[in-house]
C-alpha cells in the first residue's frame, strides 16, 4: 500500500508564508540546513575537490584585492597605448581598453572595488542579520514578532528592483551602493539566523544554562552563537555572491560605481563596444566576475553544516 | 478549510503589496530635489516653482500624495512621466506585453530543460552524472547574466554571424524574424533560471526518494527508474511546481540586464531608463509591477505547496 505522502507541515507553512523567500538561491542552498557542529579539523579534510577549487579561486581573488595594487604595472588612468582594444601582449598582459589604458592595471583596481564593496556589504548584512536573529530568539515574543514582520515586508521587493529605486532616489555613490546591498540582504540573513537560533534555544544545554541563571546576553553569545556560526558563515558566502552579482549588474547598467572609479562590472560596460572585435577588455572582466562568484559558490556548496544535499546517501 | 487558507494567502499578499508600495513611495519621494525642480531645472524662479508644485500636487503632505498615488494605481492612472509627459500607463501598456512574451518563451524553454536535468540527477543520485550536474548547476547559478549575454553575442553574432546582436522585432514579424530576435535573450535568461530550477527539482524528487514508500517499492524489486518515474514523481508534483514558480521569479531580475543588453523594448529596460532620467512616477509604477509579479509567483508557489499537501487538502 502506498500512503499519500506530503512534505512536513512545517515545510509547507514555511514555503507558504508569502514573501518568505527572497533569494531563490537561498532556498536551494540552505534548505535542510543541519546544525551539527563538527570538529574544526575535519572542515578542510572533508572538502571535496570542487570545494578545494572554489577555495583556491576565492583565495586568489582575496589576494588580488589585497595586494593587486602593488603589482599594477601602470596607473589605472594612464593611457599607455595608441591602440585601443589591443590584444594580449608582453607590454600590456591583458590588452588595452577603449581609451588605450592598460587592462591589467584597471582590472586590479576594479577587483579591489568589486571584492571590497561586496565584502563590506555582505559583512554588514550577515552581522546585522545574525545579531537581530539572536536577539529575536532570546528576547520577548513581541520583539520577535515586530522584527519578523518588518523584515518580511522588505524581503518582498526583488533585490534588483529595490536597488534601482534606491539609486534613482539617492544617486549611486559608493555609500549608497554599500547601504543598498546590505539592506537588501539583511532580511535573508536574519531569517536564516533566527530559524537556526530558535531551533537551538529549545535544546537541553540552553535550558540548562537558563536554569543555571545565565543572562540573555550570555545565552545568546556563549550558548547559541557558537552553534550557528558555521551555517551562518556559509550563508555569508552566499550573500557575498548575491551582492557581487547585484553590484556588478548595476555597474553594468551604468548605475553602480561611477567613473572615474570602476569595478569589474563597469569595466565590462565601458568596453562593451569592443565586443565587435572580440576584445579581451570586455570578456576578461566579465569572466573575472564569474570566476569569483562560481568559486565562492563551489566553496560554500561543499561547506560543512550548509546544505549537504543527500548525495551518496548521507 | 483549504479555500480559507488560500484566501488568507491572497489577503496576505495584497497586504504585503500595500506595504511594498509604502516602501517604494517613501524612498522615491525622499529625494532632496523634488519633481517640480527636476521638471523646471535649476534656474526656475521660486514663484514658478511654487506654482508648478501646486499644479503637480507636491504642496500637499506626503500621506495625501501617497493616497492619491495608490488610488490612481488602482484605477489604472499612474500619473505622467516626467521625461516625456506621456501618461505612465500608456508607456507601460506598450511595453508590458513584450516583456510577458519574453517571459513566456523563456518559461517554455527552461521548464522542460530544468525538469529533465533535475529528474535525471535525482534518478542517478550520487553517481558521477549527478555530481557533474550538481557542480555544473551550482556554477551556472552564479554566472552573471551579462557574461552569458556577451558570450552569446560574441559567438552567434560576431563570430558566426547567425543572429543580430540587438533584438529588433518588426511590426509584422515572420516566424523566422521572431526566432532570430528572441533566440539570444531567451537563451541568456533560460541559462540561470533553469540551473536554479533544476537544483530545486532534484531536491524535491530526492525528498520523496528518502521516504519509506520508496524503500518499500525498492524492496518489492521495482527498477530504480520506474520508482522515480511512477512512484516518486507523482508525489513530487506539488513541490516541483513550487520550485518552478519560485525559480521563475528570478526572471524578474534577469530581465533587467537582458532587456538592456539586447535593447529589447520591454518593461525592464523602460525601468532602467526611468532610473537614468530620475523619472519617479514611471519608476514607481514599474517597481510596483515587478513587485506584484514577484508576489504573484510566490503566491502561486504557495498555493501549489498547499494543494500538494493532502493533510491540508483533506480537511
Amino acid at each position: 500500500m502506498i500512503k499519500p505522502v506530503a512534505s512536513s507541515p512545517d515545510e509547507v507553512r514555511d514555503a507558504a508564508n508569502v514573501g518568505k523567500v527572497r533569494d531563490l538561491r537561498d532556498v536551494a542552498d540552505t534548505a535542510g540546513e543541519t546544525r551539527s557542529a563538527r570538529p574544526r579539523y575535519s572542515l578542510w579534510r572533508r572538502l571535496p575537490p570542487s570545494g578545494w577549487i572554489g577555495a583556491a579561486i576565492v583565495a586568489f581573488w582575496a589576494a588580488v584585492a589585497l595586494f593587486g595594487g602593488l603589482l599594477s604595472p601602470h596607473d589605472s588612468g594612464e593611457v599607455i597605448s595608441v591602440e585601443v582594444f589591443a590584444p594580449l601582449s608582453a607590454h600590456s598582459p591583458l590588452g588595452s581598453d577603449f581609451l588605450g589604458r592598460d587592462m591589467l592595471s584597471r582590472m586590479l583596481v576594479g577587483a579591489r572595488y568589486t571584492v571590497g564593496l561586496a565584502l563590506a556589504a555582505a559583512l554588514l548584512a550577515s552581522i546585522t542579520g545574525t545579531l537581530l536573529g539572536l536577539a529575536a530568539a532570546v528576547a520577548a515574543k513581541w520583539f520577535d514578532e515586530i522584527l519578523s514582520r518588518l523584515l518580511d515586508g522588505l524581503i518582498c521587493i526583488p533585490s534588483k528592483i529595490f536597488a534601482l529605486v534606491m539609486v534613482a532616489a539617492f544617486g549611486s555613490s559608493v555609500g549608497v551602493l554599500l547601504l543598498t546591498a546590505a539592506l537588501t540582504y539583511t532580511p535573508g540573513a536574519f531569517r536564516i539566523a533566527r530559524s537556526l537560533a530558535v531551533n537551538t534555544v529549545v535544546l537541553d544545554y540552553v535550558q540548562v544554562a537558563r536554569a543555571r541563571g545565565e543572562g540573555r546576553l550570555y545565552i545568546a553569545c556563549r550558548e547559541i552563537l557558537p552553534n550557528i556560526i558555521q551555517p551562518m558563515m556559509a550563508d555569508f558566502g552566499l550573500r557575498f555572491v548575491f551582492i557581487v552579482l547585484l553590484l556588478s549588474g548595476l555597474s553594468f547598467l551604468g548605475l553602480g560605481v561611477q567613473p572615474p572609479a570602476a569595478d569589474l562590472g563597469s569595466l565590462v560596460r565601458e568596453n562593451i563596444s569592443g565586443l565587435w572585435d572580440a576584445a579581451p577588455a570586455v570578456i576578461i572582466p566579465a569572466l573575472a566576475i564569474a570566476s569569483l562568484t562560481i568559486g565562492m559558490n563551489l566553496l560554500i556548496d561543499n561547506w560543512p553544516g550548509a546544505a549537504r544535499r543527500g548525495a551518496g546517501g548521507r | 478549510m483549504l479555500v480559507r487558507l488560500i484566501l488568507k494567502r491572497l489577503g496576505l499578499a495584497a497586504l504585503t503589496l500595500l506595504l511594498v508600495s509604502g516602501i517604494v513611495f517613501s524612498i522615491a519621494s525622499w529625494l532632496p530635489g523634488d519633481a517640480a525642480q527636476a521638471a523646471l531645472g535649476q534656474s526656475a524662479t521660486p514663484e514658478l516653482l511654487a506654482a508648478m508644485r501646486a499644479q503637480m500636487g507636491l504642496d500637499q503632505p506626503a500621506l495625501v500624495r501617497y493616497i492619491h498615488w495608490i488610488a490612481g494605481l488602482l484605477t489604472g492612472d499612474a500619473g505622467r512621466s516626467l521625461a516625456n509627459d506621456l501618461p505612465v500607463s500608456d508607456l507601460i501598456a506598450k511595453r508590458l506585453p513584450k516583456s510577458l512574451l519574453l517571459a513566456a518563451f523563456t518559461t517554455a524553454v527552461s521548464v522542460p530543460l530544468a525538469l529533465g536535468i533535475g529528474i535525471l540527477a535525482a534518478m542517478y543520485r550520487g553517481s558521477r552524472l549527478d555530481r557533474a550536474l550538481s557542480i555544473a548547476t551550482v556554477a551556472m547559478v552564479a554566472v552573471p547574466e551579462f557574461l552569458v549575454a556577451t558570450l552569446a553575442v560574441l559567438v552567434f553574432s560576431v563570430q558566426l554571424h547567425w543572429l543580430p546582436a540587438l533584438s529588433y522585432i518588426p511590426d509584422d514579424p515572420s516566424l523566422r524574424q521572431l526566432a532570430r530576435a528572441y533566440a539570444m535573450p531567451v537563451l541568456t535568461l533560460s541559462f540561470v533560471v533553469s540551473a536554479q530550477m533544476a537544483r530545486m527539482t532534484r531536491a524535491a524528487v530526492i525528498d520523496q526518494l528518502d521516504r519509506p514508500y520508496v524503500e518499500m517499492a525498492a524492496l518489492k524489486g521495482i527498477r530504480p527508474a520506474r520508482i522515480v518515474l511512477t512512484h516518486a514523481l507523482p508525489n513530487a508534483v506539488g513541490p516541483i511546481a513550487n520550485a518552478v514558480a519560485l525559480s521563475l521569479s528570478y526572471l524578474l531580475g534577469g530581465a533587467i540586464i537582458v532587456e538592456t543588453i539586447f535593447n529589447y523594448p520591454g518593461i525592464a529596460s523602460l525601468m532602467v531608463d526611468a532610473v537614468s532620467n530620475r523619472d519617479m512616477p514611471l519608476l514607481q509604477a514599474c517597481a510596483m509591477i515587478f513587485a506584484a509579479a514577484y508576489l504573484a509567483l510566490v503566491l502561486i508557489a504557495d498555493i501549489c505547496a498547499i494543494l500538494s499537501n493532502p493533510r491540508l487538502r483533506g480537511t
